[in-house]
């Protein structure tokens, strides 16, 4: 449904020093569970394509924030029913889940905070009082 | 004793590499432990949205723990893995605060803990961001982060739990007064702490004593409770001298690897 690029965990693709394709990924959260299947699936994609020593460099800084949803992706997530975080905004604190995220089905802006920790560690889960379905929202990070 | 004087540096370097290793063991193991415990509250929690945030809160840690612990391994020059320090070692080699050990005891005594140890990680690790080696500092900024979320979780808690029904509160009070003579240690400074400060490769983290202070007693004065005083502190956990409950804790996270060493699915 979301690639890693459009979901912002692949920050670079590029041969190293010692001429080696190198791709660096940024993780979500620490504790992100599916990064080993990250790792393990952008390797088998430089093997396809003819970089079978191609290297996934992990890379923390600077930390990956929903900031890095590119507009694409944000379309992505929001047709598979994943609210997307809000447009990049450059400083400034950061609310854990900002007032009116629109929900995904019904498109209604009547929706609350249901649960600050979701089905994935990067979401938490709102409630759409329109509609009263709840849905998933990659929370603004 | 050496007196080459290109040998002298390359020592002094790898004396500090060792300070930092015991240092960063020491957080990665408080993140571990406590991660550790916390999925105790896995299918046992009070609600289902309460079941997934502790479990994602265990799950930050366990992320922050193979970070921390993977960086020590490489600073100490052995290449342990996460996987080895976590699964390798026997109990007098972990190092983390007493604190992350204790049972999870009720829901109170479990929120009481998390208040207390999300406002030192959010301060520590927002230290680590500004004064610490780089790969160290990138993982501060990060980290801060997530568990500036663990610590709403935690206020939000025990503001509901103090504000809410005469049992929540006493048990919430109670809950306080269990953690409390733990919180001291996690601001111990001692010789290691000292080195990896004047190296610069990491700050101590005596300094944030008062903050935290300040800033969990706001939370519990709101939440209409008191602030304990007590008259002891807990010790010992940086030098691998544990509670009587830490055994169970380590067999229970290596039991796996012990019936399957080395074992990959």
């Amino acid at each position: 449904m979301i690639g890693l690029g459009d979901l912002g965990v692949v920050r670079s693709v590029a041969p190293a020093a010692d001429g080696v394709l190198e791709v660096e990924i940024t993780p979500t959260f620490l504790g992100c569970p599916a990064l080993p299947a990250i790792v393990s699936a952008v390797r088998d994609v430089l093997a396809g394509s003819g970089h079978p020593d191609g290297r996934v460099r992990q890379v923390l800084s600077p930390p990956w924030t929903t900031d890095r949803v590119t507009e694409a992706g944000r379309e992505k997530l929001a047709a598979h029913g994943i609210a997307p975080p809000p447009p990049a905004s450059p400083g400034g604190p950061v609310p854990v889940v900002l007032a009116a995220v629109p929900c995904p089905h019904c498109g209604s802006r009547a929706t609350r905070p249901h649960s600050p920790f979701g089905p994935a560690r990067c979401q938490s889960v709102l409630r759409c009082t329109a509609c009263h379905e709840l849905f998933p929202y990659l929370s603004a990070l | 004793m050496t007196t080459s004087t290109d040998q002298a540096p390359a020592d002094e370097a790898a004396r500090a590499d060792a300070h930092l290793a015991v240092h960063l063991l020491r957080l990665g193991d408080d993140a571990l432990v406590l991660g550790q415990r916390l999925c105790r509250w896995i299918t046992r929690a009070p609600t289902i949205e309460e079941d997934m945030a502790l479990s994602n809160i265990a799950l930050d840690l366990i992320g922050h723990a193979r970070t921390l612990l993977a960086l020590s391994g490489e600073a100490d020059g052995t290449g342990r893995t996460e996987d080895e320090f976590a699964f390798t070692r026997s109990d007098r080699e972990f190092t983390n605060a007493l604190l992350t050990e204790l049972p999870c005891g009720d829901f109170a005594v479990t929120v009481a803990r998390q208040l207390v140890y999300a406002h030192y990680a959010v301060l520590y690790y927002e230290a680590l961001a500004d004064r610490a080696d780089l790969r160290l500092a990138a993982f501060g900024e990060r980290a801060a982060k997530e568990v500036a979320f663990h610590r709403t979780h935690a206020d939000n808690w025990a503001l509901r739990l103090g504000l809410g029904t005469p049992e929540s509160a006493r048990r919430m009070q109670r809950g306080l007064e269990q953690v409390w003579p733990y919180a001291a240690e996690l601001f111990d400074e001692d010789e290691v702490t000292r080195h990896v400060v004047a190296a610069g490769t990491a700050p101590s983290p005596a300094p944030l004593h008062p903050v935290w202070q300040r800033r969990v007693g706001e939370v519990v004065t709101r939440a209409g409770l008191t602030v304990p005083t007590p008259r002891w502190r807990a010790g010992g956990g940086r030098a691998g001298l544990h509670t009587e409950e830490f055994g169970p804790l380590i067999a229970d996270m290596q039991s796996v690897h012990r019936q399957f060493p080395g074992g990959r699915w």
